[in-house]
């Protein structure tokens, strides 16, 4: 039995075993729920509406958007939130303490996190297709490549969550910061407005960060060949959203594993002990 | 991967030599130093307890005997093995107790146990099987009424024997305890001392723990550590210490409605000398020798001094 690949394994189950927890959870399963619920309403009421001067509907044109702010957010927030909860609640050390532990809560992690924000992607699909029968026409190619740009996503995303967990004192600063940041790039990504509107500097930064070729992405996915002429540069730039969103997956898991390893040494029982104290004095 | 075999050699070396080896340890945070020159030996299947005041560095001994934390200096070896260059195979052979908060809420008892064991199963070897089947270790601790709940319904004294629980799923050679009774009831603690005896009789488990509780470490402990000022100040069985720190009894009597107290190292002769006197005029008969917490009290007050 090789220890490394049990381990992986282990991380596997573990994955799956969360995954099933968080939809036991009324908590989790709540808040997939109301969000979905909220983006249904969104797109029930535009339903009737067509972007100005076109006839596609208003419904279509926002669905690709929440698919791809969807998985960026659940990917980087899934990440975040569990490995600097989990740093704080004693989780971590235990798997420090376990042979290959660490490898094990990694990848169970990432399977957790990754079952998660493919359900919500899954969700809020189906519920769009429902009400928006025009999404039918993207076919079985576009829904491929809806399932690609999601995973690409999601590996663009979830190691920068894994960092920003790693990196932070206490929860509540690791997700203040990660929203702050994911605000701010979903305010110039053209997921709520349209990117050409915005300055010349904004849509050069906007197109640094992963966030807007996922939804452009989505976008290519979804929406009929015509509406590529609303875009910068008038095409979907298929190739570019790949390479951008392996840019992203690559440095990240390039610079990850080394932070992670760093954080992971320096668990020990005194250091969750006093962040534990600091935590019961927030809430006290 | 040859893990088995190569594990088995490592036992058998390690069988002769001492299972915690600490020379000269030294520890400093900044220009805080807390460990000074710690030394010890612990010897395969001793049960050693590490008592101390507040901050006087038992956790953090026990945080690097663990391969938590790295030390400023000196000599450090755990199975032969340094600690802070532990590979996996060596972390398999431990096991640590860890104080749970809240971790791993929505899992069961069971489920739990049964996870976390699976990650000792590369490292079975021959007369040590990895991990101790999850049914027979959730008796053990007692919680076999609650396997099935979930972690988060369970009481602060039953996480703890999860806790318990989960330090010995691997079934280690060398078992490390930071205050593992903290919290817990008179009969939960018996149940935990009955458990630590049955480790190290039956598994041969070296075992390293630290308490406040000075009964606790006279009665689990075939060794006693006292750690002060950032040195070992005190090192054997409690009765040891006790005639270390001082030879003498005390003797209280009544004679006449009066009471008396007499504090000598020959207590028999002087009890013996007291009734050919005075016979059956002596009441209230008392010899009480230092117990632990007066020897304590007297090494830290020589150390302090």
């Amino acid at each position: 039995m090789n220890p490394t690949a049990h381990a992986a394994r282990l991380g596997l189950a573990r994955g799956w075993i969360e995954f099933r927890h968080a939809l036991a959870n009324p908590q989790d399963i709540g808040f997939t729920l109301v969000t979905t619920a909220a983006f249904v309403t969104v797109l029930y009421f535009q339903r009737g509406a067509t972007v100005p001067g076109t006839d596609l509907s208003l419904a279509a044109a926002t669905m690709p958007g929440i698919l791809g702010l969807g998985m960026a957010f659940n990917g980087l927030m899934g990440a975040v939130g569990s490995l600097s909860v989990e740093r704080e609640d004693g989780t971590l050390l235990r798997a420090k303490a376990l042979p290959q532990g660490m490898l094990g809560y990694l990848v169970g992690r990432v399977v957790s996190v990754s079952l998660s924000a493919l359900g919500s992607l899954l969700l809020v699909s189906v519920a769009g297709l429902i009400l928006l029968p025009e999404l039918a026409a993207a076919g079985a190619g576009g829904w491929l490549t809806v399932l690609w740009v999601a995973v690409l996503g999601l590996t663009a995303m979830l190691p920068w969550g894994a960092v920003i967990g790693s990196l932070s004192a206490n929860p509540q600063t690791a997700a203040g910061l990660s929203m702050l940041c994911f605000g701010a790039l979903t305010a110039i990504s053209g997921i709520f407005y349209p990117i050409t509107a915005l300055a010349g500097w904004l849509q050069g930064l906007a197109q640094a960060f992963p966030i807007y070729w996922l939804g452009l992405g989505m976008r290519s996915a979804l929406l009929p060949g015509a509406a590529a002429a609303a875009e910068l540069g008038g095409s979907w730039r298929t190739l570019p959203t790949i390479g951008v969103l392996l840019a992203w997956t690559v440095a990240g898991l390039l610079l990850a594993p080394p932070i992670l390893r760093r954080m992971a040494r320096r668990e020990s029982g005194s250091l969750m002990q006093s962040r534990r104290d600091r935590a019961l004095q927030r809430i006290g | 991967m040859g893990a088995a075999t190569t594990l088995d050699g490592d036992i058998t070396v390690m069988k002769a030599a001492s299972a915690i080896e600490v020379r000269d340890l030294r520890m400093s945070y900044g220009t805080h130093e807390v460990l000074r020159g710690v030394d010890f030996r612990v010897a395969p299947g001793e049960v050693v307890t590490l008592l101390g005041p507040n901050g006087a560095g038992k956790t953090t001994t026990i945080e690097i005997l663990e391969g938590f934390r790295a030390p400023s200096g000196g000599h450090v070896r755990v199975l032969g093995t340094e600690p802070v260059k532990g590979d996996e195979r060596w972390r398999a052979r431990l096991g640590v107790v860890l104080q749970s908060w809240r971790d791993h809420g929505r899992w069961t008892v069971h489920g739990l146990l049964d996870h976390l064991g699976r990650y000792y199963a590369p490292y079975s070897a021959p007369g040590r099987r990895r991990p101790t089947p999850t049914a027979e270790l959730i008796e053990a601790v007692g919680l076999t009424g609650h396997a099935g709940q979930r972690v988060s319904r369970l009481s602060g004294g039953q996480r703890r024997r999860l806790d318990v629980a989960i330090g010995i799923v691997g079934r280690p050679e060398v078992l490390f305890l930071d205050e593992p009774t903290a919290g817990f009831d008179p009969q939960a603690r018996r149940d935990f001392h009955d458990l630590v005896h049955r480790l190290s009789d039956l598994d041969d488990t070296t075992i390293l723990l630290t308490t406040h509780d000075l009964d606790e470490a006279e009665k689990l402990a075939d060794r006693i550590l006292i750690l002060a000022g950032g040195r070992i100040v005190a090192d054997g069985s409690a009765d040891k210490l006790s005639r270390e720190a001082s030879r003498d009894a005390q003797v209280r009597w009544s004679r006449d409605g009066e009471h008396f107290v007499h504090a000598t190292e020959d207590a028999t002769g002087f009890v013996r000398g007291l009734f050919q006197q005075y016979g059956d005029q002596i009441g209230d008969l008392e010899v009480r020798r230092a117990t632990l917490e007066d020897t304590y009290m007297a090494i830290l007050k020589k150390e302090e001094g």
